[in-house]
C-alpha cells in the first residue's frame, strides 16, 4: 500500500500499474488550474462571463490576446519585469559571491562578526524592512525609479550565506595550485572558484529571479505608473479596472505565467538542487 | 568531477609544509578581503541591516511621513492590545498556518512517497508536479477565484457530481479561509515533495533489507526506517512552511481582499494597510517587529523540540 519495496510477486506487476495510475492522476488533477487558465483565456466574452462557467472553449479567440494587450500595457510589464527580477538577480549574485568568497577563505579581523551580522538578519521576514525600506527610498526620491524597486531587495543575506556554504565545500588545494602559479586571490577567484561554484551561483540566480519574479509587494508600494510596474503589480491593476471580464483576465495571466514557466522548465535542474541543497542544509 | 579526480593525490599528501602568512601578507589580505566585501557590505549595511535597526527606531514614532515624525515611546506597542483588527488579523494567520502546514506536509510527503516507489519516469512528474511552485502567485490567484464561482464553478461542480451541494467558497464566513489554504497547499507543496523525495532517495537500501529480514511489516518499516531518516528533511520543512504562512499574503489581497469582512485579513496585509493606506508607519513597524517576535519564538521552540524528534546521523 505504501513505502518502499515490498516484492510480493504476483502482485507486483498490478501494483506498479497502480502506481503509474496514481501519478498520472495526481499529475492530471494538480495541473487542472494551469490548464483551465490557458482554456478560459480563449473563450468567447459572453461564454466566459455567463453566470454557468464552461469549461471548455465552444470556440476559440486567439484574439483575445491583442485585446488583452491592448487593455494593459502588458508588453511593458514583462519587460519591466524581465529588468526588476534580473537586476536584482545579477547584483545579488554578484555582490554575494565576491563576498562569500571573502568570508570562506580570506583572513581578516572580524571576520565570525561581520557573518554573525549577516546571519542574524536571514531569520528576519522581510515585512519589518518594508517600511525602513520604504522610508529611504522615499527620502532619497527613489519612489517609481529602478535604483528603488531594485537596491533594496538586492543584498540579503542568503545569497552570501549558501555562497559560502558551498565556497567552504571546495578543497583549498585548488586554488593554492593556482596561487603558486603566481595567481592573486582576485584571479584565482575568477579562474578557479568561479567555475567550480556554477551549479551554486547557477542555483541561487533562478532561486532570486523566480523570487524577485513573484514579488508582489514591493513593487506594489514603490512603483506608481508603468514606467516601473511589474506583471504581479499589473495583474492586481488589471484586475481592478476590468472587473470580471474572465477571458481577458486569464488570458493576462497566462500571458505573465508563461514567460516564467519556461524559465522554470529551462533551469529546473538548477531549482531542484537549490531546493534540496536548502532542504538537506537544514542538516 | 574531472577536476576532483585530477587533483586527488595531491590532498592526500601527507606532509605538505603549511605556509606560514607573514605580518605584511596577513595585512595584504585583511585588505583583499575588505575589497571582496564591500559592494556587498555597503548594499548590507544600507538597505538591510539598517532597515532592521530603523524598524525599531520608528516603532517608537508617531509617522505619517508627510509630517514630521513624534516621538511616541512604546504608545505603538500598547495601542496593539485594544485592537481588534490586530487580534483578528493575528488569530486569521495562526488559523491559516494550522490548516495550511499540516495539510502541506501531507500532500508534499505523500507525493514524495508515491514518487519513491521506483517508477521510470520520476523526473518528468517531479516537473509537472513542480510547476505550480513555479508560477506567479497573482496570476493563478485569478484561475482559483474563477474556480470558486459559487454555484456552477468547476469546484463545485465536481462537488455536484458526488452529490455534495458546494458553499460560495471564497464569499463564505467560514469557508474563505480554508479555500484560501487550498489554493496555497496547492501553490507550495512542490518544495517539500522535492525535499522529501531527495531525502527518501539518500536512505540507505540495507535499512529496509534488515527490517525486512526482522519481519516487519510496510507500515512498520515505514515508522522505523523511513520517519527517523526523514526527520532533518521533515523539520526544515515544517519551520519554512510555518515562517511562510505567517507571511501570507499575496492570496488573500488578490482572492478576498481580506474579506468576508475582515475574516481573511491576515497580519501582513494589516501591516500593509496600517502602513500603505493609513499612512501610520510607526504603528505599521510596531505590528512588524511583532509579527518578528512570534516567529522568532515559534522557531526557537521548534528547535527544543528538534532536540527529541529529529534523528541525525552522524
Amino acid at each position: 500500500m505504501t513505502t518502499e519495496a515490498m516484492p510480493l510477486a504476483g502482485n507486483k506487476v498490478l501494483i506498479r500499474k497502480l502506481v503509474v495510475f496514481a501519478c498520472f492522476l495526481v499529475t492530471a488533477v494538480t495541473l487542472i488550474p494551469v490548464v483551465m487558465m490557458i482554456l478560459v483565456a480563449f473563450q468567447s466574452d459572453a461564454e466566459s462571463m455567463a453566470a454557468r462557467p464552461s469549461f471548455w472553449p465552444s470556440s476559440w479567440h486567439p484574439e483575445n490576446l491583442t485585446r488583452a494587450f491592448e487593455l494593459v500595457p502588458l508588453g511593458r510589464y514583462l519587460l519591466n519585469t524581465v529588468i526588476f527580477a534580473g537586476g536584482t538577480t545579477l547584483l545579488e549574485t554578484v555582490t554575494a559571491a565576491l563576498a562569500a568568497y571573502a568570508f570562506a577563505r580570506l583572513n581578516f579581523p572580524g571576520r565570525s562578526w561581520l557573518f554573525g551580522v549577516y546571519l542574524a538578519t536571514l531569520m528576519i521576514p522581510s515585512q519589518v524592512t518594508l517600511i525602513p525600506q520604504f522610508v529611504l527610498v522615499a527620502k532619497l526620491h527613489g519612489i517609481d525609479t529602478w535604483s528603488g524597486m531594485i537596491l533594496p531587495h538586492a543584498f540579503t543575506a542568503i545569497g552570501v550565506f549558501l555562497l559560502r556554504q558551498f565556497f567552504l565545500g571546495i578543497p583549498r588545494d585548488y586554488e593554492e595550485a593556482a596561487r603558486l602559479d603566481g595567481a592573486n586571490r582576485w584571479q584565482a577567484f575568477i579562474r578557479v572558484i568561479v567555475p567550480l561554484a556554477v551549479p551554486a551561483i547557477a542555483t541561487l540566480a533562478v532561486f532570486k529571479f523566480i523570487g524577485q519574479w513573484n514579488n508582489l509587494l514591493w513593487p506594489l508600494i514603490i512603483s506608481n505608473s508603468d514606467a516601473t510596474r511589474t506583471a504581479s503589480v499589473g495583474l492586481q491593476v488589471f484586475q481592478d479596472t476590468n472587473g470580471t471580464q474572465w477571458n481577458l483576465l486569464l488570458m493576462a495571466a497566462t500571458v505573465t505565467t508563461v514567460p516564467l514557466i519556461i524559465v522554470f522548465f529551462l533551469t529546473q535542474r538548477w531549482f531542484v538542487r537549490g531546493i534540496t541543497m536548502s532542504g538537506l542544509g537544514g542538516r | 568531477m574531472a577536476v576532483d579526480t585530477l587533483f586527488a593525490p595531491a590532498t592526500a599528501a601527507p606532509s605538505r609544509p603549511s605556509p606560514k602568512p607573514t605580518p605584511r601578507w596577513r595585512n595584504r589580505e585583511s585588505l583583499t578581503a575588505w575589497l571582496f566585501i564591500l559592494p556587498s557590505l555597503i548594499g548590507f549595511l544600507v538597505f538591510t541591516a539598517g532597515p532592521v535597526v530603523a524598524a525599531g527606531v520608528i516603532s517608537l514614532l508617531d509617522w505619517n511621513l508627510f509630517s514630521p515624525p513624534s516621538w511616541a515611546g512604546l504608545r505603538n506597542f500598547a495601542r496593539l492590545g485594544p485592537d481588534p483588527t490586530f487580534w483578528s488579523a493575528l488569530g486569521n494567520t495562526v488559523y491559516f498556518t494550522f490548516l495550511s502546514v499540516p495539510l502541506t506536509i501531507l500532500v508534499s510527503l505523500a507525493l514524495a512517497l508515491l514518487l519513491n516507489l521506483g517508477l521510470r519516469r520520476v523526473a518528468v512528474f517531479r516537473s509537472l508536479l513542480l510547476l505550480p511552485y513555479a508560477t506567479i502567485t497573482v496570476a493563478v490567484a485569478f484561475v482559483w477565484i474563477w474556480l470558486y464561482i459559487p454555484h456552477d464553478g468547476l469546484v463545485n461542480a465536481v462537488l455536484g457530481v458526488f452529490g455534495i451541494n458546494g458553499p460560495a467558497w471564497l464569499i463564505d464566513d467560514n469557508w474563505a479561509m480554508p479555500a484560501l489554504v487550498v489554493m496555497s497547499v496547492w501553490k507550495s507543496f512542490g518544495f517539500g515533495m522535492v525535499v522529501f523525495l531527495a531525502g527518501l532517495q539518500a536512505i540507505p537500501q540495507q535499512l529496509y533489507e534488515a527490517a525486512r529480514v526482522d519481519g516487519s511489516s510496510a507500515w512498520q518499516s515505514f515508522r522505523s526506517v523511513t520517519l527517523p531518516m526523514l526527520s532533518p528533511a521533515l523539520f526544515f520543512v515544517v519551520v519554512t512552511s510555518i515562517i511562510g504562512s505567517f507571511q501570507v499574503f499575496d492570496q488573500a489581497l488578490i482572492m478576498t481582499n481580506g474579506g468576508p469582512g475582515s475574516r481573511t485579513t491576515t497580519l501582513v496585509m494589516y501591516i500593509y494597510r496600517t502602513g500603505f493606506e493609513n499612512y501610520d508607519q510607526g504603528y505599521a513597524a510596531a505590528q512588524s517587529l511583532v509579527l518578528f517576535a512570534f516567529i522568532v519564538v515559534i522557531t526557537a521552540a521548534q528547535f527544543l523540540l528538534q532536540r527529541r524528534l529529529v534523528h541525525y546521523d552522524n
